[in-house]
């Protein structure tokens, strides 16, 4: 079960996630975590429509490929994804955060479609590395997806994993890192450098890109290179608040509420890169 | 206890009894994984890890990445079993075991072994005396603690069809028996040991066999002593306790744990919120760090062996009666 939307497509889905996340920032005044979910658009898009293998209508396929959003707090960005690729419709979780469901902060994975909860940062890496040596014990050929925050390195079980997936080899483990290089509070080179982090990754054993995460061309050609027999990342340069001109780039955008002009300025945006792909 | 065949298990240490219970189980179902942080002879792992070196993890000294790799398999089919030293299944890798297992209630058993002060001269680093009050906490968590080889065999296999997450702790050192023989185990429900109307021993680990000892010498004193095998701290077989406050109104509990937040205190809860009077005292050890010593001297320090034991039975005696 493969959709394999063209690139060109999915150029217009990721406006749709976008403008989806932008109204919802406008609507929530308690705020969204905003700015790392713009960041992982294209990231998440390209995943769930054309390089992962899954079923909405079946979230539980045994041979589905697993995406584990382990920074659970871009969780507006992975529900937003799921609701356009069906496992539920989009209003499901308009009115998230309240009692009577669990649509809300971080990744909850009561939620169909999502395969771990998270939010406390530094854990996903290494469930994914359970479910890789589970599907390789089991001689299936499905992947492990792992996508991370930039910041979320930071722990220290996250080295611990890097550490272990180079160790185990594990060639069906890909961990996507969203180098939007801010935290909650300020830029993550003041806060605890990362650099060279591309470096550590093959000094850890991993297979290393280092892509635009927000050009799909880009992506894809990191995704689709051939894997050794090592675990591949892929660091994905990219913005966080990527398309709010008020917040991109800013420590701000980490959680935010939209007012209506900030909102209408980024609905602008979207409106134009629309026309511009209907010219091409 | 059943007078049928005497076990296998008998007389040996409950991390060696789990060592050979878990080969048993894993040889009969190959959803079965074992996983450790660098301590697979210490865990008893190594017949497993020979017999199916591909079920087999080490994770290297990195509790955490271990912890949530076993989520990761446990969400994709495999029945993992945990094992590495309590101190670190229950401190450092805790919020690991908490939000990547627990909350999902995944089928993980975290076997944890040297237990308490079972590691004597390892000291207050390697000593895990908050391991139950901290497991005690997490919603989802069943906690069991094997007096002995016999019931440590029994646990494990109980464990194998029980859905949601487990923390067993193990002691390093050879319990006194109490069991001669091999029965079925059932979570949350306790075991009468031995029956008494002056007084209720009621233990878990190592102590259930010690407070055996003493309650045999103590009936030539003229005291009775009923003696509780608390073996699962959660669920808490309520039930047990309640009837034995009522019955003989003295309790003592004992267990190689700080006396903050573990047996002791989850039984003066039962105690205080079912309404009922009853005299108290928990014996374990105090709120203090632990010593480093030959595990004998230390149980003999904390009043934790049969002498001590005895000591603590007359005293609640004198004070109430």
């Amino acid at each position: 079960m493969t959709t394999k939307y063209s690139l060109d497509k999915l150029e217009h889905l990721c406006l749709d996630h976008r403008e989806h996340i932008i109204r919802l920032a406008q609507k929530h005044e308690f705020g969204i975590h905003l700015g790392g979910s713009l960041s992982l658009t294209e990231i998440l898009i390209s995943l769930y429509f054309r390089v992962a293998h899954n079923d909405p209508n079946n979230p539980n396929w045994p041979d589905r490929d697993r995406i584990v959003l382990s920074k659970g707090h871009g969780n507006v960005g992975l529900l937003t994804t799921l609701a356009m690729r069906g496992y539920f419709t989009l209003d499901r979780f308009v009115n998230f955060n309240q009692l009577e469901n669990f649509y809300s902060m971080h990744a909850d994975a009561h939620v169909p479609g999502v395969e771990h909860s998270a939010g406390s940062l530094g854990h996903g890496l290494s469930v994914s590395i359970g479910m890789a040596l589970a599907a390789r014990l089991d001689k299936k050929n499905w992947r492990v997806y792992c996508i991370l925050g930039d910041g979320e390195i930071m722990e220290g079980s996250v080295w611990e994993a890097f550490m272990s997936a180079g160790h185990f080899k594990l060639n069906n483990l890909i961990a996507i890192i969203d180098r939007n290089k801010l935290t909650q509070e300020n830029y993550t080179y003041n806060v605890m450098d990362l650099e060279p982090l591309a470096s550590k990754g093959i000094a850890f054993g991993w297979q290393v890109f280092e892509v635009n995460g927000h050009n799909l061309t880009d992506l894809h050609t990191a995704f689709a290179a051939a894997q050794p027999d090592k675990p591949k990342m892929i660091i994905a340069h990219t913005l966080k608040g990527r398309g709010v001109p008020s917040h991109e780039d800013q420590i701000k955008s980490h959680f935010a509420h939209l007012s209506p002009e900030q909102a209408k300025a980024a609905l602008a945006i979207i409106t134009q890169e629309r026309a511009r792909l209907e010219k091409v | 206890m059943i007078e049928s065949a005497f076990s296998e298990y008998f007389g040996k240490s409950s991390r060696e009894a789990y060592g050979i219970a878990l080969f048993e189980l894993a040889a009969k179902d190959e959803r079965i994984v074992a996983l450790t942080s660098d301590v697979p002879e210490s865990v008893r792992f190594s017949k497993f890890r020979d017999s199916w070196p591909e079920r087999f993890f080490d994770f290297g000294i990195a509790e955490q990445n271990m912890m949530s790799a076993a989520a990761g398999l446990a969400r994709s089919g495999k029945l993992p079993y945990v094992s590495v030293y309590a101190i670190f299944a229950s401190l450092r890798a805790i919020e690991q075991a908490r939000t990547d297992i627990a909350y999902p209630g995944l089928p993980v058993k975290i076997i944890a072994s040297h237990s308490g002060i079972s590691l004597g001269p390892g000291g207050p680093t390697h000593h895990s005396i908050e391991d139950i009050a901290v497991y005690r906490s997490i919603a989802n968590m069943t906690i069991a603690v094997p007096a002995d080889g016999v019931e440590t065999a029994e646990i494990i296999r109980a464990s194998h069809s029980l859905p949601g997450p487990l923390y067993v702790r193990l002691s390093r050192e050879a319990e006194p028996p109490v069991y001669q023989s091999e029965g079925i185990f059932t979570f949350g429900k306790s075991r009468q040991v031995r029956g008494g109307g002056d007084i209720t021993i009621i233990a878990c680990g190592a102590p259930v066999g010690r407070a055996l000892n003493a309650a045999d010498q103590l009936i030539n004193q003229g005291i009775q002593v009923r003696l509780i095998d608390m073996a699962t701290i959660k669920p808490l077989d309520k039930a047990a306790i309640i009837d034995a406050a009522k019955q003989t109104g003295l309790i003592l509990t004992v267990e190689e744990h700080n006396i903050i937040g573990g047996l002791g205190s989850a039984v003066a809860e039962v105690i205080a919120e079912a309404g009922i009077h009853a005299k108290m005292l928990r014996l374990g050890i105090p709120d203090e760090f632990t010593l480093a010593a030959p595990y004998q001297d230390l149980i003999a320090h904390y009043r934790l062996d049969e002498v001590g034991i005895t000591e603590a039975v007359k005293a609640l005696l004198a004070r109430y009666t």
